[in-house]
C-alpha cells in the first residue's frame, strides 16, 4: 500500500510535466504570466514536494 | 582590443575569477588525502556529503551553456525553449529511483565509472568499451560549448581581439582551470561550485526583481514578446514561434524533454557527481533539493522574453542575455553576473574533463593497453587525459566553426541515451544479455545518427515517418515529429529484448542483488 503510493508520488509530476495539451495556453494568466509558464514553473516545487513525500513514505 | 572595454565590469569579473583560482588550488588540501589515487583525484574519495553534492551536481548539471542557450531559444522562438523545465522535472524522480542503486553497487565494488559497473554486471568488455566511448564522444563537444558560453560573456565585457588575441581570454581561463583540475581533481570544482552557485542565485534573484520592475511588470513583458513573435511569423509563415507551442512543436517538446532526461545521468560528468557522494542518502536528499536549480533555470529562460521586451537586438540570439544584463544593471553588477556565468562554465568543464578522464583511464586504457595498472598509475593517466581533453576542446573552438561543436553536442544527446538500457535496466535486472545490449546500442547509434542527418545539416527531431532503405516510404500514421535519441533508443531496447531471448547463456556477473540495496531500500 505504502509502496504503490510512493511510486504514484514519483510518477504523477512526471506525467503532468509531459501532458503538454493540458497547459499549452495563455489563459488563465497569473500576474500577467501566461498559464504555460506559471504552470510549469509551479510544477517544479510541486514535484520536489512529491519526491519529499515519497521519501518519507519510504522511510516510514 | 581594449577600446570598448567596460573597465568596472571587467575589474569585478577578474576579481571573482582570481578568487576561484585560489580556491581551485587550495582545494587540494580539502578533506586531505593521497591525490595520487584515482578514487581520491577523480571521485573526491567518495566523501562529499549532501550539501557538497548539492552544490557540485547543481554546478555540474546547470552549465553556462544552458544559461546562455536556453534563453537564446526562448528569445528566438518563445515557448519551445521552455522544454528545459519539464526536462528538469523528469530527472529527479529518475535520480531518486535509480542512482542510489548505482551508488550502492559502485561503493561495494569500487566502481569509478558507469562503464566499470557495466563490466562488472555483464562481464562483457566490448559493452564496457562501447559505453565508455559513447560517454567520451558526447562529453568532448559539451566541454567545447562551455567555452562558447565563456566567450559570450567575455565579448560582452567589451573585449574585441583579432587573430590570436581573439581567443586569448578563454585560453588563459582554460589553462588556469586545467592546472588546478590537474592538481586538485574533483575537489576543485566542488569547492568552486559553492561560489558559482551562490553568485548565480544572487544574479537571478536580482534579475527577476529588477528587470520586470524596469519593464513595467510581467504583463508588458509577455505582451511585447507576443507581438514580436507574431511579427516574426507574419514575415515567415513557416516559422513556429510564439508564447505557446504551435501544434507541430508539441511532439518535439515532449520527446526532447523525455529523451534529454533519460540521457542526462548517462553522461560521465553526471555519474562522477553521483558517485562522489558519501552515501545514498546524500543522493536522495539531492533528488528532493536539486529542483531549486530547475526553478532558477525556468527564470533564466524567461530572461529571453525580457530581452525582447527590453528591445535588445543582437546578431546571435546567444548574445541576448549578456546584452540584457548590460542594459538592466550597473557595470559592477554586470561584471558580477558575467563572472557567475563564466564560473558556470568552469565547474562543469572541470567535472566533464574529470569524468571523461576517469572513463578513458579505467575503461579504455586499462583493459586494452595496460592491464594491471596500479591505482597510482591510473591517477597519472587520468590527470594527463584531463589536460588533453581540455586542450582538445580549445582546439575545436579555435579551428572549427562553432556550429561543429553545436552539431556534435546535439548528436551527443542522441548517442548518450543509447547506453540507457545497459545501465538503467542493468541496475534492476540481469535478464538482458551483454551482447544483445551491445548490438542494440549499435542499432540505436546508427539509427539516431541517420535520422539526425537532414541532407543539409543536423537536426535533433525527425517526423515519425521514414524512407526505409530497400523498402521505401513507411508512415505508421503517428503524425508528429520526435527527438531522434528517443526514437533510436526504442529500437535499441527492442533489439536488446529480442536478442536476449536468443543469446543465452550470458556472461559472468560479479554483483549480487543485495549489492544494489542500502540501509534505506527495502
Amino acid at each position: 500500500m505504502g509502496g504503490s503510493l510512493k511510486y504514484l508520488l514519483l510518477i504523477a509530476p512526471c506525467l503532468l510535466a509531459i501532458a503538454v495539451p493540458l497547459f499549452n495556453s495563455d489563459a488563465p494568466e497569473l500576474f500577467g504570466v501566461p498559464f504555460f509558464y506559471w504552470f510549469q514553473m509551479l510544477l517544479v516545487p510541486a514535484s520536489a514536494l512529491c519526491i519529499y513525500a515519497a521519501d518519507r513514505i519510504g522511510k516510514a | 582590443m581594449f577600446d570598448h572595454l567596460n573597465v568596472v565590469a571587467t575589474a569585478v569579473f577578474v576579481f571573482f575569477f582570481a578568487l576561484v583560482t585560489i580556491l581551485g588550488f587550495v582545494a587540494a588540501r580539502w578533506k586531505a588525502a593521497d591525490l595520487d589515487h584515482i578514487q581520491e583525484w577523480g571521485l573526491g574519495g567518495r566523501r562529499f556529503g549532501p550539501w557538497v553534492t548539492w552544490f557540485l551536481l547543481g554546478g555540474d548539471l546547470y552549465t553556462a551553456y544552458t544559461v546562455i542557450a536556453v534563453p537564446a531559444v526562448v528569445y528566438s522562438i518563445g515557448a519551445y525553449g521552455f522544454f528545459a523545465v519539464p526536462y528538469t522535472i523528469l530527472i529527479y524522480p529518475f535520480l531518486y529511483l535509480t542512482m542510489p542503486r548505482l551508488w550502492a553497487v559502485s561503493h561495494k565494488h569500487g566502481y569509478i565509472t558507469s562503464s566499470d559497473f557495466v563490466l562488472g554486471r555483464y562481464g562483457n568488455r566490448w559493452l564496457e568499451l562501447a559505453v565508455a566511448l559513447t560517454g567520451i564522444l558526447a562529453t568532448m563537444p559539451y566541454i567545447a560549448l562551455q567555452l562558447v558560453g565563456l566567450e559570450k560573456v567575455i565579448s560582452a565585457l567589451g573585449f574585441a581581439g583579432t587573430g590570436l588575441f581573439a581567443h586569448a581570454p578563454i585560453t588563459i581561463a582554460f589553462v588556469i582551470l586545467a592546472l588546478y583540475t590537474y592538481k586538485s581533481g574533483l575537489r576543485a570544482p566542488a569547492m568552486i561550485a559553492f561560489v558559482k552557485d551562490a553568485m548565480i542565485y544572487i544574479f537571478i534573484i536580482a534579475a527577476i526583481i529588477v528587470i520586470p520592475y524596469e519593464l513595467g511588470g510581467f504583463g508588458p513583458i509577455f505582451a511585447a514578446a507576443s507581438q514580436t513573435f507574431a511579427a516574426k511569423v507574419a514575415a515567415n509563415p513557416k516559422l513556429a514561434a510564439g508564447l505557446t507551442l504551435a501544434p507541430q512543436q508539441v511532439g518535439p517538446y515532449v520527446t526532447l524533454a523525455i529523451g534529454s532526461a533519460m540521457a542526462l545521468f548517462m553522461y560521465p560528468h553526471a555519474t562522477t557527481g553521483v558517485l562522489s557522494a558519501s552515501s545514498s542518502r546524500a543522493i536522495r536528499f539531492n533528488a528532493i533539493s536539486l529542483p531549486a536549480y530547475s526553478l532558477t533555470l525556468g527564470l533564466i529562460a524567461l530572461l529571453g522574453l525580457m530581452a525582447i521586451a527590453a528591445g535588445v537586438k543582437v546578431g546571435s540570439p546567444q548574445d541576448a542575455v549578456p546584452q540584457l544584463v548590460l542594459w538592466a544593471f550597473p557595470d559592477w553588477f554586470a561584471g558580477f553576473s558575467f563572472a557567475a556565468v563564466a564560473l558556470g562554465a568552469l565547474v562543469p568543464a572541470a567535472v566533464m574533463s574529470i569524468g571523461a578522464a576517469n572513463t578513458f583511464t579505467r575503461n579504455v586504457w586499462k583493459p586494452f593497453i595496460h592491464p594491471g595498472m596500479t591505482g597510482q598509475e591510473e591517477s597519472v593517466v587520468a590527470k594527463i587525459v584531463s589536460l588533453v581533453v581540455k586542450i582538445g576542446a580549445l582546439v575545436v573552438i579555435f579551428v572549427m566553426p562553432t556550429q561543429f561543436a553545436l552539431d556534435l553536442q546535439l548528436l551527443g544527446g542522441v548517442w548518450m541515451i543509447q547506453i540507457f538500457p545497459a545501465i538503467v535496466f542493468g541496475l534492476f535486472t540481469r535478464w538482458f544479455s551483454g551482447w544483445a545490449l551491445l548490438i542494440g546500442w549499435a542499432a540505436g547509434m546508427i539509427l539516431g545518427t541517420a535520422l539526425s542527418w537532414t541532407g543539409a545539416g543536423w537536426a535533433p527531431v525527425h517526423a515519425l515517418k521514414w524512407d526505409v532503405p530497400f523498402y521505401g516510404p513507411f508512415d505508421p500514421g503517428l503524425g508528429f515529429a520526435a527527438f531522434n535519441g528517443l526514437t533510436a533508443v526504442l529500437l535499441n531496447i527492442l533489439v536488446a529484448i529480442v536478442l536476449s531471448l536468443v543469446l543465452r547463456p550470458k556472461g559472468f556477473d560479479e554483483t549480487s542483488p543485495a549489492d544494489y540495496l542500502d540501509a534505506e531500500a527495502q
